[in-house]
């Protein structure tokens, strides 16, 4: 089994509408939406939900003021700011450490376990899909990626499919690197801006601090066809091979809008040419 | 200027999809404040100063503590694995072993440790950058490749509010810990979204997100015109305001890949966004 995860750095640069397109071109892929923060991937391939699993991770404290005796040693010791002089912790500051609760002689610290969030093992018309909900402001998105991919990896192993595509999210941190470790390849979807750019640079390094090949794709590439070069310069030099650029196409959004994925949409729009040599690069590369 | 009277206000842009915006409102609203302070908090994917382009002055390393065991005063009673939650400290066989990338700086295994055995070293977090451009004081954080932690730089980018000046803060997208460093206690969230259904989800999350911040906020709609009704039905259903809708605009989307504010490419935008500013302060005063 070999996974392929779509990242970009920057938001918004077209991941999820890739993978949509991918898994209709894909051999009998598993699918995992490792956005867990803002997973959108749904939207387009309205799974059936097979299984749904709580996600718990982490702990939060509060305070039994009854059992409280004001000695304020808690207080002292946090260093997260999330104990108030009255002795009430605010569970968005509180980074679930266990240092008052730890050291509370009076035992007036509960500290239990987060619901964090739900992940769900899931049918979709192009074959299994692992998703999952981060809840609102939650910590330990990493944690929950892993879980996902794990599951996806595990349905491949034991169903016999070859490959898991994987939608991941933006940034460089925590859930993205939780996203790429020990993936068969990355996909980097970037844009010719100078902040697509900058933040392609970036996530071709973390890439490569993890070593994971990555693989670069230009969307949109006509819209500053300097910046293009220039991104094509950088994948030379950095010896990433770029396995393709798509056309601006007013067919993306719209596919998206209506739920479908690009060739669902309009099979004759510009961009699924591009996107049909992209993936076939892309499997050569995965080889 | 006449709003230097006014308590200096902290707005910051937001939105749950990234690529939505936010960096081209949250560049064009601190320009057209006059003096104000722009401080990008997206430290995975900073940007602002692509379009700010600032004169940086000076760069400082952040850093965050980790536990440095002396090995001789180590008797290995394994309270310091005990406390950590986080596996960033264990005893294995005869040694005591530190993983610095999963610590998160609590003191925990430092306070817990009975043979005073541990004290604090450092890992590098990120840069912070500040500078100034076109009279707007410029801030931003960079996270170290490699490293997870976003929200404690971001704490330290906040640090450097100056609170004399409007201050507006780009944020991260998404919905979790950074995003909630980056816009608890300001003053007002703007988010930034697309008339999509992507742009729909992700924003009916970050409305979730300012409301259990109690933050009040509103709307920009940007590429407007790409998509359908649905952000702008959700937004009057929600009963937030729409404080500006951005259509799409092929010009604008070069000059954005080029990194020019919007308001310095498009003179005639200058006004909408001053507008903006000063609709924002009605909001938030109106809420007082």
């Amino acid at each position: 089994m070999k996974e392929l995860v779509v990242i970009s750095g920057k938001g918004g640069s077209g991941k999820t509408s890739m993978v949509a397109a991918l898994a209709q071109l894909a051999q009998n892929p598993v699918l995992c939406d490792a956005d867990v923060d803002a997973a959108d991937l749904h939207l387009i391939l309205s799974p059936r939900v097979v299984e749904s699993h709580e996600f718990m991770a982490g702990h939060t404290a509060s305070i039994d003021l009854e059992k409280c005796n004001g000695c304020g040693k808690c207080l002292e010791l946090c260093r997260f700011g999330a104990i108030s002089e009255d002795f009430v912790v605010d569970p968005l500051d509180c980074e679930g450490c266990g240092v008052c609760y730890y050291f509370c002689e009076q035992e007036a610290v509960n500290f239990p376990e987060n619901l964090s969030g739900h992940w769900y093992i899931s049918e979709s018309r192009f074959g299994p899909m692992v998703h999952a909900r981060l809840g609102i402001a939650e910590e330990n998105s990493g944690k929950l990626v892993v879980q996902v991919r794990q599951n996806a990896a595990k349905i491949a192993d034991s169903n016999g499919h070859e490959l898991v595509v994987t939608d991941g999210p933006p940034g460089v941190g925590c859930p993205v690197i939780a996203a790429i470790g020990g993936a068969a390849g990355v996909l980097i979807v970037t844009e010719p801006s100078l902040s697509g750019v900058h933040d392609m640079e970036r996530v071709v390094e973390l890439a490569r601090h993890f070593s994971v090949p990555p693989m670069i794709c230009i969307n949109k590439y006509d819209l500053n066809d300097s910046i293009t070069e220039d991104i094509r310069k950088f994948a030379e030099e950095k010896e990433v091979p770029c396995v393709g650029q798509i056309p601006f196409d007013p067919a993306v959004t719209k596919s998206m809008v209506h739920a479908q994925t690009l060739f669902e949409y309009d099979p004759q729009a510009p961009a699924c040419d591009a996107v049909r040599a992209l993936w076939e690069r892309v499997e050569k590369t995965l080889e | 200027m006449k709003y230097r009277n006014f308590k200096k206000m902290i707005i910051s842009v937001a939105s749950g999809k990234g690529g939505t915006g936010k960096t081209t409102v949250a560049t064009s609203l601190a320009l057209s404040i006059g003096g104000a302070q722009l401080l990008d908090c997206d430290v995975e994917a900073p940007n602002s100063h692509l379009f700010v382009r600032p004169v940086f002055e000076g760069e400082d390393t952040v850093t965050m503590p980790v536990p440095r065991v002396d090995e001789d005063k180590c008797t290995l009673c394994g309270e310091c694995e005990a406390i950590c939650q986080f596996n960033a400290i264990v005893t294995i066989a005869d040694t005591v072993m530190t993983f610095p990338e999963l610590c998160h700086g609590c003191g925990g295994c430092q306070a817990a440790c009975p043979a005073g055995a541990i004290d604090e070293g450092k890992r590098t977090i990120g840069t912070i950058q500040h500078g100034r451009s076109n009279g707007l004081d410029f801030v931003h954080g960079r996270i170290r490749i490699g490293e997870a932690m976003a929200p404690p730089l971001i704490r330290q980018v906040r640090s450097r509010i100056n609170l004399d000046v409007v201050a507006v803060i780009d944020a991260p997208p998404g919905t979790s810990c950074p995003v909630i460093a980056a816009i608890q206690d300001t003053d007002f969230v703007v988010l930034v979204t697309e008339p999509t259904p992507f742009g729909l989800n992700d924003l009916e999350l970050a409305v979730e997100t300012v409301k259990i911040l109690k933050i009040p906020s509103g709307i920009i709609i940007n590429r407007s015109d790409i998509g359908d009704g649905r952000v702008a039905e959700y937004a009057a259903r929600e009963n937030i305001p729409v404080l500006m809708e951005i259509p799409y605009d092929r010009k604008i989307a070069e000059a954005y890949s080029r990194g020019e504010p919007v308001v310095q490419a498009f003179p005639q935008w200058r006004r909408r966004f001053a507008g903006l500013y000063e609709e924002i302060e009605k909001l938030v005063a109106g809420r007082k």
